[in-house]
C-alpha cells in the first residue's frame, strides 16, 4: 500500500475569534454582549464575594428579624437576621465554582469517549454507546439523590453524581459527529501518514469535535446550576450555617408571606445567571441550542 | 417492523440490566452497615445477625446482586426494616400522586409549548417571535422549586385560588391540588417544547410540499395543521421522551415544594432514614420508566414513520 497516492488535503480553514476580540465582544450578536454581560458580572461578584459583601454571611442579629429590603440591607435579612444579600454572594460563589468545575470536568472525558467509540466503531463503539444509554437513562436528579444517601449530605453527592452521568451527553454528542468526521479527507490522511491512533483522535479529531461541546456546555450549566440548587433546596447540599442559593431560597418559604424577599431575590440572581447564559449559548449557536434537548 | 422492533427491544434489555447493575453497585458501595443504621445502636448482636440473614447481606456480591434481579424481575423489590413492610407494598402507594403529577406536567408542556411555537413560528424573526424566544429563555433559567415556591405565593397566599400543599383524590381534589405543582414541573417542558417544534415547523414550511398545498389554495392555517404540523412533530415527540427522564427527576423537588405524599417524597424521607431498600427500589423504577418510555416513543416513531425503522 503507497501512503503517497492521498494528498493530504488540509482541513478547511475556519474564522475563529481570537481571545481578545471575544473578551470585548465586538462584533458578537446583541444576545451574546447582553448575556456575557450578566455573565461576567455575576461572575465578578461570586469571586469577590468577600470583598462586596457587606457583612458576614452568618452574622445573626435578633433586632433585625425579618427586615423588609432596604439600602442597609438590598436583599432584606432572614428569620434569624442575616443579611440575605451577603449569604446570596457567598451562595452564588459556592455554586458557581461547583457547577463550573462539575460541567468541565465532564466535558473532556466525554468528548474523548465519544471520539474513540466514533473512530472504532465495533465493538467499542457497542460498549461505550450503551454505558451511555444506561448513564442518560438515570434520571439525575434520582442518582444525585442516591449518592447523598450514601455519601451523607453535602455537596459531595453532586461533585460526585454529575460528572459520572454529565459525560454521556458530550460522548453522544462527540459520537455522532465522529462518525461523520472519520471519512473525511484530513482524518484518513492520519492514517495514511501512518499517525497512531491515539494521535489521531487526540491531535486530530477532538480539537474539532469540542466546539459543539462547548456551545452544548452552555446549555448543561444552566442545567447542572438548577440542579445543584435543587438539591441544596431539599436539605442535601452544603450543611448550615454555609449558605448556597438553593438552601437560602429555603429557609425563606416558611416566611413566604411575611418576608418574600428571602426566597424570591436569591431566586432571581439565579434566573439572571441562567438567562445570561442561555442568552450567550443561543447567539453562539444561533437559536439551535434547545433543539437538542436538555438531555439529548 | 418486527426486525425493528426485536433490535429495539434487545437494547431496552441490555439498558435495563445495566441499570440494575449501577442500581446495585451504588449501594452496596455505601459505607457502614446498613442493619446497624437502621436498627439503631440498642440492637442485639442476635437482631443483626438475624436481619443480616433476612436480607441476604452475608451472601457473596454476586448471589446478592442475582437475588437482586430475579426478586426484582417478579416484583419484589425487598423489605423494608425502617418501615417493616415490603418495599413494593410501600412504594405501591405512592406511585398515584407522582404518576398524575407527571402527565398533567406533560399535559401542561404541550397544551403551553405547541400554541407557543406555532405564533412564533408564523412569522419567524418578527416581533412575536422574539418575545417568545426571551420568555422562553426566563423559562429555562428559574429552577423548579423556586417557580413552585413564587406560584405558590402568587395564587395560594395571595389570591387563595389554590392550597399551598397537600393531595387530594378525585378529579376536583386533583385539579386543585395538582394544578400549581403541574404547571411548575411542566413549564421547563414547555419551552424546550416550543422551541424545538418552532424551529422544526420554520424547516418544514419551507419545504415543497407545503408550497404545493399552499398554491392549492388550502388556508395558511389548514396548511400548518394539518400538513406542517404532521412531520415537524416527531422531532418534539423524540425531545419529549428524551426529557422525560429530567421531568420524573424533576417531580422529587416539585413533590417537595408542595408536600404531595407521592414516590419523591418517599425517596427524601428514606435518604433520611437510611432505608436503601427504598431508595435503591425507586431510582430502579425510575430508571426503568425512563427506558420503557423511550422504547415506546420510538416504536411509536416507527409505526408512523418508516423512515425512522429503514434507515437506523
Amino acid at each position: 500500500m503507497s501512503a503517497a497516492a492521498v494528498t493530504p488535503t488540509p482541513a478547511p480553514a475556519r474564522r475563529r475569534p481570537r481571545l481578545g476580540r471575544l473578551l470585548l465582544l465586538r462584533g458578537q450578536p446583541r444576545t451574546v454582549q447582553v448575556g456575557a454581560t450578566i455573565v461576567g458580572a455575576l461572575v465578578l461578584a461570586a469571586i469577590f464575594a468577600p470583598l462586596l459583601a457587606p457583612y458576614d454571611q452568618n452574622e445573626l442579629d435578633f433586632s433585625n428579624l425579618l427586615a423588609a429590603p432596604s439600602p442597609d440591607h438590598l436583599f432584606g435579612t432572614d428569620d434569624s437576621g442575616r443579611d440575605v444579600f451577603s449569604r446570596t454572594l457567598y451562595g452564588l460563589r459556592i455554586d458557581l465554582a461547583i457547577v463550573f468545575f462539575v460541567t468541565y470536568a465532564a466535558l473532556p472525558i466525554g468528548v474523548v469517549a465519544g471520539a474513540v467509540a466514533g473512530y472504532f466503531g465495533g465493538w467499542v463503539d457497542a460498549v461505550i454507546s450503551r454505558i451511555v444509554d444506561v448513564m442518560l437513562a438515570f434520571p439525575f436528579i434520582v442518582l444525585v439523590i442516591a449518592i447523598v444517601a450514601i455519601t451523607g449530605p453535602g455537596v459531595k453527592g453532586v461533585l460526585i453524581g454529575v460528572p459520572l452521568v454529565g459525560w454521556a451527553l458530550y460522548a453522544r454528542l462527540a459520537r455522532s459527529e465522529m462518525l461523520v468526521m472519520r471519512e473525511q479527507p484530513f482524518m484518513l490522511a492520519t492514517t495514511a501518514l501512518g499517525y497512531s491512533r491515539r494521535r489521531a483522535i487526540l491531535r486530530h479529531a477532538v480539537p474539532n469535535l469540542i466546539r459543539t461541546s462547548l456551545i452544548y456546555s452552555t446549555l448543561d450549566l444552566v442545567v447542572n446550576l438548577m440542579l445543584l440548587a435543587s438539591v441544596s433546596y431539599l436539605g442535601l447540599g452544603a450543611q448550615p450555617p454555609n449558605a448556597e442559593l438553593g438552601s437560602v431560597i429555603a429557609q425563606g418559604q416558611a416566611n413566604l408571606l411575611d418576608a418574600w424577599w428571602v426566597a424570591t431575590l436569591p431566586g432571581l440572581v439565579l434566573v439572571a445567571f441562567g438567562v445570561g447564559v442561555g442568552l450567550v449559548g443561543d447567539g453562539l449557536s444561533d437559536g439551535k441550542l434547545l433543539r437538542r434537548g436538555a438531555r439529548a | 417492523m418486527l426486525g425493528y422492533l426485536l433490535h429495539r427491544l434487545a437494547l431496552a434489555v441490555v439498558v435495563l440490566f445495566g441499570l440494575a447493575v449501577a442500581t446495585f453497585l451504588i449501594m452496596h458501595l455505601v459505607p457502614g452497615d446498613p442493619v446497624q443504621q437502621t436498627l439503631g445502636s440498642r440492637a442485639t448482636p442476635e437482631s443483626i445477625a438475624f436481619a443480616r440473614e433476612q436480607l441476604g447481606l452475608d451472601d457473596s456480591l454476586l448471589a446478592q446482586f442475582w437475588a437482586f434481579v430475579s426478586n426484582a424481575v417478579t416484583g419484589d423489590l425487598g423489605y423494608s426494616l425502617t418501615l417493616n413492610a415490603p418495599v413494593a407494598e410501600v412504594v405501591g402507594q405512592r406511585v398515584e400522586p407522582s404518576a398524575l403529577l407527571i402527565g398533567y406536567a406533560l399535559l401542561v408542556s404541550v397544551v403551553v409549548g405547541i400554541p407557543l411555537a406555532v405564533i412564533a413560528a408564523w412569522r419567524p424573526n418578527g416581533v412575536v417571535d422574539h418575545a417568545i424566544r426571551l420568555l422562553t429563555t426566563f423559562a429555562f433559567a428559574m429552577p423548579a422549586f423556586w417557580v413552585g415556591l413564587m406560584l405558590a405565593l402568587v395564587f395560594g397566599l395571595g389570591l387563595k385560588w389554590f392550597p399551598v400543599s397537600g393531595y387530594e383524590t378525585g378529579i376536583g381534589g386533583m385539579l386543585r391540588t395538582l394544578t400549581l405543582p403541574a404547571i411548575t414541573l411542566g413549564l421547563t417542558l414547555s419551552t424546550i417544547v416550543a422551541r424545538t417544534l418552532r424551529s422544526s415547523l420554520i424547516e418544514v414550511l419551507k419545504s415543497e410540499y407545503v408550497e404545493a398545498a399552499t398554491s392549492r389554495g388550502l388556508s395558511p392555517r389548514r396548511v400548518m395543521v394539518k400538513h406542517a404540523m404532521r412531520n415537524a412533530i416527531m422531532p418534539t415527540l423524540t425531545v419529549l421522551s428524551v426529557n422525560l427522564g429530567l421531568l420524573i427527576g424533576y417531580s422529587i423537588v416539585v413533590e417537595a415544594v408542595f408536600q404531595i405524599p407521592g414516590l419523591g417524597s418517599l425517596l427524601l424521607q428514606s435518604v433520611q432514614r437510611r432505608d436503601y431498600e427504598i431508595v435503591q427500589a425507586i431510582a430502579l423504577i425510575a430508571g426503568t420508566a425512563v427506558v420503557a418510555i423511550s422504547l415506546a416513543t420510538d416504536l411509536v416513531q416507527a409505526s408512523i414513520d418508516p423512515r425512522v425503522r429503514l434507515g437506523r
